[in-house]
């Protein structure tokens, strides 16, 4: 029961073809080809395109949009919707990212597998709405209260939001975990190729349905990945959901042996998967002075920093994160042994910077290009944190 | 010193009249002695029995509080949510499967305090839910705090000089965002309170009932009302029925009379029946009615 089961697309939810379409857009296209239903959400820049365009499909598709009358409502709406047997997604940017964090945790808690899409923008607060940002990373993966894992994606590209939509529904049945898919303003609103398959080729990763009957189901005890098979409602299972600590009959147990169980399987199934989940791209590592990591938008000014570098010959490689969360800890140990030294190029004062830097545990100095936001750097503010990062090198 | 009767080896337990629908392997329940939700979970399987649903497509979904554990000891799909919140899961449960009959059980403090936002909603949306809110006075679980239908003057944790804060009358506030039924029982018209039940589970619609329950370890302690018979003592005396009341006139004052009754019973038409209506008239053939979006499994 714990092999992934793909099946074809949906052929209603794919609108095969080659388009021209904005990240915002892509991503709603993703969402349907990945056999999203069920979208509840609440206006905000600057990812109100995605519902916009989902609300105008839906009907056409037998799917159900609703705009509810807040963040928290729609992010448990989405939940209500999966445990009636719905693939569901919701869409917000940062503010309403912040008033979901209650919700990531029932998901978390309730294993249900649901997609939140933020399109970021500067912050803290109100900051920039129709401006970019990439300061909702460690957000994405601590931003409710306990401890947890999540997955978290970022696209850096209109193809990419399309693409990658279907590696975070996919992902997120795999593990009943929400996933987070973190765009941000440039890529939301940059307009480029998107090419989207036959439905045939596009393979939808379906619901882990448990095969047992009634009362033989136990909603909470896992597989051997660490993941329990799902049901959904009027299956005459009759289960018991709730975001209290429980056993694997879902019924509350309020103490520390119950809670150890269950937090630890929640934290394994994504950490004890990691190779699974993670996607990272590389690029010209081997021998590297200098590599530059970054992610989203970020990394496409980067790949012009790197050329710059080149031309001043500088041995530049690149790593840019697909999946920021789990983070490919092993991968940056390897590398720090092997490479002269990292910059982590991002839209914050250091987030995924601190990450790298763990990893580095010191074998090669980390330097950050740091941004507030508002815009993504210049690729000159890159090259110069190259440049520094092979002097720290040699001296 | 109290004995604790105990079947003897040879006899079996006698079986609990509601067992088909309650979880007995969760008793014994949380709830206090005299605490009024056991008697609206009691009067809620009645009902839902006398509907005579398939027990398989009825779903009930709980927030949190003394009321918000309903959902743990129905056996039925129960979801037991975040605080404030069940109405909006409800909202997308339903939604998602329009062929499930589902039901918000929860309390004052959590459905009209913290999720009033998502009552008013939902009310103004016609959601075809029914939400059952027991309406205890205070925040029971947490220490007997203040709550939105402490009534004015009643003493509360957080309000211990005598509560001055206006609370919500709760008829009314349902049947101005829309809902087409409202009735309010107190636990003590238990048969009533089943009757009002079946019919709110069975009308389309936004539905809901208010029961005044009795928190005896609590409000009525903070308040020297006396024990849970003394408050059933006082719903005999004070509560008075008035079917079509205008909901305007029934707030609830600190050991007033207490109006009860069926306020409210009227047809409006649901979301989901205004949403095929648009789709229909908008895009014609391209549109078929919509039958939830989950397909099989």
């Amino acid at each position: 029961m714990s092999e992934p089961r793909f099946a074809p697309a949906d052929p209603k939810g794919v609108l095969t073809g080659t388009y021209f379409l904005d990240g915002d857009h892509a991503c709603c296209e993703g969402a349907l080809a990945a056999g999203c239903r069920f979208v509840a959400g609440y206006p905000i820049t600057p990812s109100t395109e995605v519902v916009e365009r989902f609300s105008a499909r839906a009907p056409r598709v037998g799917a159900m949009f609703i705009q509810m009358e807040d963040e928290l409502a729609s992010s448990i709406a989405i939940q209500g919707a999966v445990w009636g047997g719905a693939k569901a997604m919701t869409v917000t940017s940062g503010p309403g990212f912040s008033l979901m964090m209650e919700h990531i945790g029932l998901a978390v808690m309730t294993e249900t597998p649901c997609v939140f899409v933020n399109v970021q923008r500067g912050g803290p607060s109100t900051g920039l709405p129709t401006l970019t940002g990439q300061a909702d990373v460690m957000q994405a993966r601590w931003g409710s209260h306990g401890d947890y894992e999540i997955i978290a994606i970022s696209p850096d590209s209109p193809q990419e939001c399309f693409d990658l939509m279907l590696d975070a529904f996919n992902l997120s049945e795999r593990y009943r975990v929400p996933v987070m898919f973190m765009m941000d303003e440039c890529v939301g609103h940059m307009t480029e190729k998107v090419v989207i398959p036959p439905a045939e080729e596009i393979m939808v990763e379906e619901r882990h349905w448990t095969d047992k009957p009634g009362l033989d189901y136990l909603p909470f005890a896992a597989n051997a990945n660490g993941v329990p098979d799902m049901t959904r409602a009027g299956e005459g299972h009759r289960i018991h959901v709730t975001g209290l600590t429980h056993d694997e009959k879902g019924y509350p147990v309020i103490n520390a042996e119950a809670q150890e169980k269950l937090v630890r399987r929640l934290v394994e199934k994504i950490r004890l998967n990691a190779e699974d989940i993670i996607r990272i791209r590389e690029r010209d590592l081997e021998g590297a002075e200098v590599v530059v990591l970054s992610y989203g938008i970020t990394s496409r000014v980067a790949e012009r920093a790197i050329v710059l570098a080149r031309e001043q010959g500088v041995k530049v490689g690149s790593l840019r994160l697909v999946t920021l969360w789990p983070f490919p800890e092993r991968r940056i140990r390897e590398l720090a042994e092997q490479v002269g030294s990292f910059v982590v190029a991002e839209i914050n004062y250091g987030q995924m910077f601190y990450e790298v830097e763990r990893c580095a545990a010191g074998k090669a100095p980390v330097l950050l290009a740091p941004h507030g936001g508002g815009t993504v750097h210049s690729p000159e503010q890159i090259l110069e944190k190259i440049m520094e990062a092979r002097a720290c090198r040699q001296s | 010193m109290s004995t604790v009767l105990k079947p003897r080896p040879d006899e079996a337990p006698p079986e609990h009249p509601m067992e088909s629908i309650l979880r007995m392997d969760r008793m014994p329940h949380i709830w206090c002695p005299s605490c009024g939700i056991g008697t609206a979970v009691n009067c809620f399987a009645s009902a839902v029995r006398k509907a005579e649903f398939d027990l398989d497509h009825v779903s009930i979904v709980s927030g949190i509080g003394c009321t918000g554990r309903v959902a743990g000891y129905l056996r039925l799909d129960s979801f037991h949510t975040t605080h404030g919140r069940p109405i909006a899961f409800a909202t997308g449960l339903k939604l998602a499967r329009p062929d499930l009959k589902v039901v918000v059980f929860s309390g004052d403090g959590d459905l009209m305090a913290i999720g009033g936002n998502h009552f008013i909603h939902a009310a103004r949306r016609n959601q075809d839910l029914t939400i059952i809110c027991v309406n205890n006075f205070n925040y029971a679980m947490t220490g007997g705090q203040l709550a939105p239908t402490t009534p004015v003057t009643a003493r509360a944790s957080t309000a211990p000089y005598g509560n001055y804060d206006a609370p919500f009358n709760l008829p009314f506030l349902a049947e101005s965002c829309g809902a087409v039924y409202v009735a309010r029982w107190t636990v003590l018209h238990f048969r009533r309170l089943i009757n009002s039940m079946v019919k709110a589970l069975t009308k389309p619609g936004f539905t809901f009932i208010e029961v005044i329950a009795p928190c005896a370890t609590l409000y009525a302690r903070k308040n020297k009302l006396g024990d849970g018979r003394d408050l059933l003592h006082f719903y005999r005396e004070q509560s008075e029925i008035q079917h079509g009341a205008n909901t305007k006139d029934v707030d609830i004052e600190f050991q007033k009379k207490i109006i009860c009754g069926e306020f409210v019973d009227k047809v409006r038409p649901t979301f989901l029946d205004r949403m095929n209506d648009m789709y229909e008239a908008r895009l014609g053939e391209e549109y078929e009615d919509y039958g939830g979006c989950c397909g099989e499994v």
